[in-house]
């Protein structure tokens, strides 16, 4: 049992180990979800904090369902209409919620490194939800576990992460992961939204070759198009980017017959995903929620060290 | 007493291809050296001062640093920073503009000039802006702020984009006699990143400051230079491509000098790898092959001098999320331990070329006053130990400020005294030493009690 984390930061930091044992303790807590009582006590009379400094309707949602789930209260903050407009810091708004006795913070922010921040100045749990173009750990254990149910294993499969790769964490996490699980992986899209460097950092692939990539690949992961990170900016536009780099039906001809189609949500349709495909029967997109439920409880789990208990 | 012999020191002056064991005399009232002998005459009451296995240097400058008055003295203010200064071991320190109001005009000039007096520690000299307000779009009146005592100009943490108005400032500044000093950075091309283009920052999904947008402006203020027929002098230079077009300019007989800080010979991007903001500046911190360009450059005189950009801020400022943080680190107080410990003393940088860069080379950037050590000239003066062993702990800087990027290094050499016109003041050296000898005596007491 290799957990003794109190945190979940990254994946970049995390061990083959570890992320086999939150898969192992999601796989068990997926069960709860198909009970008539969808509620286990492990959590219960500890308060855990959605600490929300960007918009979210899927990861909020799912984090503050999983923390209920575990029979935990659930405070949920967001920095509209807050004190945060008022000017307060991270770390005076974080310590002030603290002090109402709290147990752990999940926190979306849009800079890169607040989870860490927030983490060296707290003794609650941190949980990255996201921050910024970093990491998104929970969304990367998510898409794993969604492989390993899917695909049987993850180990030698080649997953191709497509689309806006610079502006995006769940690329991040997702590479992290699936490289220690011993997966190839391929990230794919124009070369100002995959930069080379990108793939030396995270020790992957890339291609900037679409077609000969969906051939190759077990796993397609479609990655929503950053409009709000200026990810216009590195593209000549919609039309072209669908034309050229978009997943449609023609293109999905060359691929492997059991290939599946993934998106962390919310789909630009029609840009880099057709609807036929998002909907259709490769697609495993809504498993992919399902499954962020109990990973999003397997962490919370793990890293308020309800096991010991 | 009216007389200072520093004893048995070893004087160690490049400008002056000096290096003997001698005493240094001075003649306190004077401000100035008397004499430099061996067992020079001195007079009974004369105040000594030990030196013997110390290195006796002319004083250091730092042609780099901002003072932060007026505007945000919660940051630093003109006594304490030229407090840190004198503590660090230096006695010239040359301030940048970028205050608020910024330097853009005679009176700001004078009231820094007003400020360093009244703190009476080191000799401060501020820098004039290239533009008023350092908005880049209209010349500051650069014949007004030279004449009340502006050394040079620029628009540091900035660079004057346009190349019409750079071109202009180049030709003015040149009938002036004064070098343009340029941040060296395609705002366009940086693109408000904070960290440097590469591995780490693809990593950290942060945006990257690519080395070509230093690179871009120091080729074309070359060309500018070059075309002006002025002096142009590259501040805190940090890409291995910025390194060899200086090089090359200079070949090329180009009026070009360039100045390097200690952080970005000591330190690479994988120090932001845990969003610790007391690695951010700007520019960024760069890659191994980036240090060792710099260090060549230093080594073979490309670059010209050492210079800290010291840059304080406030501890609630650098505990911010990463991209929030203000840029920059200070210096003053660790510049010479740290390049001692880690350059000098691994044979990377010999202690020569180390003082001159400091010291006959810094001043001449921007033709600042400097006599070295000879029999009449100012005693400024900076004494090394080579051989102190401290630990770096910004709860002793005199600084305002605490933004260290070396903190908790274990160093070897440290300044132990400034002198500044024949002033003494007690440099970092000493306070370590002072503060690890409670802790000796207490050992020695345990030990004591043992027997």
């Amino acid at each position: 049992m290799p957990w003794n984390r109190k945190h979940l930061l990254d994946l970049e930091s995390l061990s083959k180990a570890e992320i086999v044992e939150i898969l192992d303790t999601a796989a068990s807590f997926k069960e709860v979800s198909g009970r008539s009582v969808k509620k286990v006590p492990a959590l219960r009379g500890k308060v855990v904090v959605n600490l929300f400094f960007e918009d979210s309707t899927r990861t909020s949602n799912s984090f503050s369902l999983a923390a209920k789930r575990l029979s935990a209260d659930v405070m949920s903050f967001s920095s509209k209409g807050s004190s945060v407009s008022k000017g307060e810091t991270l770390i005076d708004t974080a310590k002030n919620i603290e002090a109402m006795g709290v147990d752990a913070f999940v926190i979306r922010h849009y800079a890169p490194g607040a989870p860490h921040l927030l983490a060296r100045h707290t003794d609650c749990s941190v949980v990255n939800a996201g921050d910024g173009s970093h990491e998104h750990p929970t969304q990367g254990l998510l898409d794993i576990f969604t492989i390993r149910e899917k695909l049987g294993k993850v180990e030698g499969k080649t997953v191709a992460i497509l689309g806006d790769i610079r502006h995006s964490r769940v690329a991040r996490s997702n590479a992290h992961g699936l490289r220690k699980l011993g997966a190839r992986v391929i990230l794919a899209g124009p070369p100002t939204l995959v930069p080379p460097a990108i793939g030396k950092a995270l020790g992957v692939e890339v291609s900037h070759d679409i077609d000969a990539v969906v051939e190759q690949a077990d796993a397609l992961n479609c990655l929503r198009i950053q409009f709000e990170r200026k990810a216009g900016r590195f593209f000549p536009g919609v039309r072209e980017y669908a034309a050229i780099y978009g997943l449609d039906d023609e293109r999905m001809k060359r691929a492997k017959p059991e290939a599946i189609i993934m998106h962390p949500g919310p789909i630009n349709r029609g840009i880099e995903l057709t609807p036929e495909l998002a909907d259709g029967k490769r697609s495993v997109i809504l498993q992919q929620v399902s499954n962020g439920l109990a990973v999003r409880m397997a962490v919370l789990y793990l890293c308020l060290g309800a096991r010991g208990n | 007493m009216s007389t200072l012999v520093l004893k048995n020191g070893r004087v160690f002056d490049p400008s002056r291809k000096l290096d003997k064991v001698a005493d240094v005399v001075i003649d306190i009232k004077a401000g100035t050296i008397a004499n430099i002998a061996r067992n020079a005459n001195a007079p009974k009451d004369a105040e000594v001062i030990d030196c013997k296995g110390l290195v006796v240097c002319p004083g250091f400058l730092d042609i780099h640093v901002h003072f932060r008055e007026p505007g945000f003295t919660s940051k630093e203010s003109i006594a304490t920073g030229a407090a840190a200064a004198v503590h660090g071991g230096f006695t010239t320190v040359v301030t940048m503009p970028n205050t608020d109001p910024p330097l853009d005009n005679s009176s700001s000039i004078a009231y820094q000039y007003l400020q360093a007096d009244k703190a009476g520690k080191a000799r401060v000299y501020p820098m004039g802006c290239v533009t008023k307000e350092r908005k880049g779009e209209e010349l500051a009146e650069l014949g007004m702020l030279a004449r009340a005592g502006a050394v040079g100009f620029t628009d540091d943490g900035a660079a004057v984009g346009s190349s019409f108005l750079m071109r202009s400032a180049l030709e003015y500044a040149s009938a002036l006699g004064k070098v343009v000093v340029q941040h060296c950075e395609d705002h366009d091309l940086s693109n408000g990143a904070v960290i440097h283009e590469g591995k780490v920052s693809a990593a950290l999904g942060i945006n990257g400051y690519p080395s070509a947008a230093e690179e871009v402006i120091v080729a074309r203020d070359i060309r500018l230079a070059k075309l002006a027929g002025a002096r142009f002098h590259v501040q805190h230079i940090s890409a291995k491509g910025s390194v060899a077009l200086v090089r090359e300019a200079k070949r090329r007989g180009v009026r070009v000098t360039a100045e390097v800080a200690p952080h970005h010979l000591l330190l690479t991007d994988d120090a932001c790898r845990d969003f610790d903001a007391h690695y951010k500046m700007n520019p960024p911190l760069r890659e191994a092959s980036d240090i060792e360009a710099c260090l060549q450059g230093l080594r073979d005189g490309t670059i010209d001098c050492l210079a800290s950009d010291h840059a304080p801020h406030t501890s609630e400022e650098k505990s911010q999320e990463f991209i929030h943080a203000p840029n920059g680190v200070i210096g003053l107080e660790t510049n010479i331990g740290v390049l001692l410990a880690k350059l000098v003393a691994t044979k990377k940088l010999p202690l020569k070329r180390f003082v001159e860069a400091w010291t006959g080379a810094a001043a001449k950037v921007l033709d600042l006053p400097f006599a070295g050590l000879k029999p009449g000239a100012v005693a400024d003066i900076t004494i090394l130990d080579l051989g102190l062993l401290w630990t770096v702990d910004p709860e002793r800087f005199k600084s305002k400020a605490r933004n260290c990027p070396f903190n908790g290094w274990k160093l070897k050499g440290a300044p132990v005294y400034t002198i500044v016109g024949g002033k003494v003041f007690e440099a970092i050296g000493r306070t370590m030493q002072a503060a690890a000898q409670p802790k000796k005596a207490k050992k020695q007491a345990r030990a004591a009690k043992k027997r």
